[in-house]
């Protein structure tokens, strides 16, 4: 294991000499993510891994604050020890995740509807932006309104507007226990009873759906799991917290496909006239698709929801990957670019096309 | 520029109904201030559309004419945000008061954002659902004016900030375009520009509508009262709440002093030979509640509290409840003026953080009383005094000024929830260095460059903090050298 570590100022002679020689970045953590977004062409990369390390835990602040590539699993270790978690339970794909990377890419598992997202858990940040600069944004605390919010800009930002030094995050209670509960019912009627439960403020913390499957994730006593049970009719899984795990790092079965793997983000009850099966969490929040569909039809459709489509995983990765902007917001969005790296060094294009 | 009333008058008469346009100096009076009535200017004019459509027409003449535009909501802000210009547009979104949907299968409500902030939760309540971020103000303030101020109350801690139940925005630009920010489903594309939003206190747009998430409402609620004869122990008994795993709906501290305002304004029952008490609430199913708040009950009592109270019925619970929502208005009763702050700071500093407050009550010579959002670290000392006594208002802001250095300095910040606004523009130079604020201007500029929207307000000019610097950092000394800096 590697020791911690501040690198930020050989971080910032690194933005230094790229901006001499002109040349761009391709930030990696721990290159978990490698797969997301668009396809970046040769670029030289630099390398946040080395940046790592917890820099304060106060269990009774609710905050952790760590270096950008400190792994996502050191960072739980310390939270289990003290009864805590991070809420938006971020994927770990392949085993390995930065905290950094995990806030950059902006994804939450399974927990996110109960739990937050990364922006809604973001407090503060150590920014080292496209000019060398180190800045501050937020804090430690939970109610900050000082300034923009600039830290929670960065949640899902992919990395295109500075490296992440360091942040600060919400942390709350683990649930002592939790317990998987089956919906024996077919799809329609699953949905509107997790909808009912949710409605009855059960404590769900999950929830997954694909073909003629149903389950729920409970966070109660196993006293209180009986109540519920009997209250809705529904059967205890054998299923456990492995299953969960599995279904945020995608390695059900179900992931496993080589099609190209859609992400739907939609309003829970919205319609969808698609054939293929969508595997659903978020109470239809989340659904996940697979379908060589063209992108655009895809889109369209999801679009007419209100909701948004990322191209998750393989297909063309030179084209759009997340979904258009309305031309007035990708201007926004490049002039905030032009703000936080005015030369174009991090990650180009991969987030978007001439971004 | 240099447009006079009268003509800019006539202008905007083309432009909308006659009752839209308030032009005359008596009528412009009543919106010379907002909640910070400390600071007042007469605008140039009123507007007070009916529509959206008109909000565009207002701001594209404004963005052609260069007019700055500032905007109010129900002007209950306590930074001067809603401040007028006096060469401006006051662009009131009062009438824009519309719940346009409430969409009870997904828990969202599509608002105006002239919607009072309670009135969401009663349209929302047939369905058995409420909006949670409930400002103490909220039988008045508006939820585009929470949007802009990113505002709190009391059931923050468990549910989180307007950020956090607001899930889309429209924004009328300054040049009068219409876009969409968030969406409806639990993430949008592209950067997350709803968090720049929330927040900006007028500068980057006019909110015209917002989605909120309604959350059900739980099936019980009970609130523990805990009276403590020591201030300090009163903090650490919130630190130990919250180190034994418990996520309180709410909690809340009061010192004597605010407490004993409040008890003698809504008689709610407090203990007033009490140096503090604590009101926590939880809230879930009958059960889970009974369980809780037995444990709450016992770790207060550990943690040193002198005598510990569950109410017995609802009304028992809502009359605790009134006592400290009416804390600012009470503790108002005590003196002509009174002076609201708003800093954070991280939980474990309270105690140090109070008794100094205590001291600078001495050395300036008026009483202030604490009101504290304990469980999320926000801070409200309210600073009494007499703005008819020649020299105090001075006192009690430069009083002000001095707390919201020493939050920075011991690692919170200037404002948790009310804004910057014009009140706290010189502190927030002790709070950032150049090259953030230098970027926050630049933010602004992407969304306002000819700076139109609300100018002057919430960002301080380099310039100015070189001022306030020399003015605040006497012989290079900074102010609490003996506090290590964050
Ligand atoms: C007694 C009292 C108690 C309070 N308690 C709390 C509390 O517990 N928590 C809390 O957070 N605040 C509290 N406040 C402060 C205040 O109520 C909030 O800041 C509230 O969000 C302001 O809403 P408003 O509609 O009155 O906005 P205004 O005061 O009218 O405006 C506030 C700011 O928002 C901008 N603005 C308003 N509407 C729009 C719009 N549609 N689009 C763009 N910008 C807009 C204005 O330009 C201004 O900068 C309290 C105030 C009082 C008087």
């Amino acid at each position: 294991m590697s020791v911690d570590q501040d690198q930020s100022t050989q971080l910032q002679s690194s933005i230094k000499d790229a901006l001499a020689e002109q040349s761009s970045l391709r930030l990696i953590g721990s290159g978990s993510k490698d797969f997301y977004g668009r396809e970046l062409g040769p670029q030289s990369v630099l390398d946040l891994s080395g940046n790592r390390g917890i820099v304060s835990y106060e269990p009774t602040e609710l905050v952790i604050t760590a270096r950008g590539g400190t792994p996502l699993e050191e960072i739980e270790a310390a939270l289990e020890a003290q009864g805590q978690m991070l809420p938006f339970e971020p994927p770990h794909f392949d085993d390995k995740g930065t905290i950094g990377g995990a806030i950059a890419a902006g994804l939450s598992g399974p927990r996110r509807p109960w739990g937050g997202s990364p922006r809604d858990l973001l407090l503060g940040i150590k920014l080292l932006d496209g000019q060398g600069r180190i800045m501050s944004f937020g804090g430690q605390v939970m109610k900050n309104v000082a300034g923009y919010d600039i830290s929670r800009l960065m949640a899902g930002a992919m990395g295109t507007l500075g490296v992440l030094l360091e942040v600060s995050i919400k942390v709350l209670p683990k649930p002592v226990e939790e317990h998987t509960l089956l919906v024996d019912r077919d799809p329609d009627a699953a949905t509107s009873l997790i909808g009912a439960m949710i409605a009855d403020s059960q404590p769900i913390t999950a929830s997954y759906s694909l073909a003629d499957k149903q389950a729920i994730r409970l966070a109660c006593s196993h006293q209180r799991l009986g109540t519920i049970r009997s209250r809705y009719g529904l059967q205890e899984s054998t299923e456990s917290t492995g299953f969960w795990q599995q279904l945020r790092d995608h390695k059900l079965d179900f992931f496993q496909q080589p099609k190209t793997l859609w992400r739907l983000s939609l309003k829970p009850t919205s319609p969808l006239e698609l054939t293929e099966p969508c595997l659903q969490e978020w109470s239809g929040g989340l659904r996940w698709l697979y379908s060589e569909r063209p992108a655009a039809e895809i889109r369209n459709l999801v679009e007419r929801q209100g909701g948004h489509a990322i191209q998750f995983r393989n297909g063309d990765r030179s084209g759009d990957i997340f979904h258009p902007l309305h031309p007035r917001i990708a201007g926004i969005q490049q002039g905030l670019k032009a703000v936080f790296d005015p030369h174009g060094l991090f990650n180009p294009g991969r987030h978007y096309a001439n971004y | 520029m240099g447009i006079d009333r009268q003509s800019l008058a006539a202008e905007f008469l083309n432009m909308l109904p006659s009752d839209c346009v308030i032009y005359r100096q008596e009528e412009l009076i009543p919106f010379e201030c907002d909640g910070l009535s400390a600071y007042r200017k007469v605008p140039l004019i009123v507007l007070l559309p009916y529509t959206v459509e008109q909000v565009e027409l207002v701001l594209k003449y404004c963005h052609r004419q260069k007019i700055p535009v500032v905007a109010r909501g129900a002007g209950t802000g306590l930074s001067g945000g809603a401040l007028p210009h006096e060469e401006g547009v006051l662009l009131s979104l009062a009438r824009l008061n519309k719940i346009v949907e409430v969409d009870s299968e997904n828990r969202l409500a599509r608002v105006q954002p002239g919607v009072r902030n309670l009135a969401v939760s009663e349209a929302a309540k047939p369905y058995g659902l409420y909006y949670a971020p409930d400002p103490s103000s909220q039988i008045a303030c508006s939820i585009g004016g929470n949007v802009a101020e990113n505002a709190g109350g009391v059931h923050c801690l468990k549910y989180g900030l307007t950020l956090h139940n607001v899930v889309q925005v429209t924004l009328i630009t300054i040049d009068g375009e219409r876009l969409t920010f968030g969406s409806t489903g639990l993430d949008g594309p592209g950067l997350d520009l709803l968090t720049l939003i929330t927040g900006s206190e007028g500068m980057l747009g006019l909110v015209v509508e917002v989605v909120v998430k309604l959350l059900p409402i739980p099936e019980r609620q009970q609130v523990a009262l805990a009276a403590f004869d020591d201030v300090e122990i009163a903090g650490k008994a919130v630190a130990e709440i919250i180190a034994k795993g418990i996520l309180p709906a709410g909690l809340e501290m009061m010192d004597n002093l605010s407490l004993r305002a409040a008890e003698d304004f809504v008689h709610a029952g407090y203990p007033t030979d009490a140096a503090a008490i604590l009101l926590c609430e939880v809230d879930g199913s009958e059960d889970e509640v009974s369980e809780e708040i037995m444990r709450v009950r016992q770790i207060l009592l550990d943690s040193g509290a002198r005598e510990v109270r569950t109410a017995e019925d609802e009304t028992e619970r809502m009359r605790f409840w009134a006592g400290r929502k009416n804390a600012f208005p009470a503790v108002g009763r005590l003196a002509p003026d009174y002076y609201c702050m708003d800093g954070t700071i991280p939980r474990n500093q309270l105690g140090k953080v109070l008794t100094m407050i205590g001291e600078m009550s001495e050395k300036f010579g008026l009483p202030c009383a604490n009101v504290f959002h304990a469980g999320d670290g926000n801070l409200h000392p309210l600073i009494l005094y007499d703005a008819n006594n020649e020299g105090e208002l001075e006192k009690a802001e430069e009083f002000g000024g001095e707390i919201l250095e020493l939050c920075v300095a011991v690692g919170g910040t200037i404002t948790g929830e009310h804004g910057v606004g014009i009140e706290k523009i010189n502190q927030m130079c002790a709070q950032f260095p150049d090259p953030e604020l230098e970027t926050f201007h630049a933010v602004k500029a992407v969304f306002d460059p000819h700076n139109l929207l609300n100018p002057g307000k919430a960002i301080p000019t380099l310039a100015r903090c070189a001022e306030f610097g020399a003015m605040h950092v006497h012989a290079g000394k900074l102010r609490f050298p003996e506090l290590e800096r964050f």
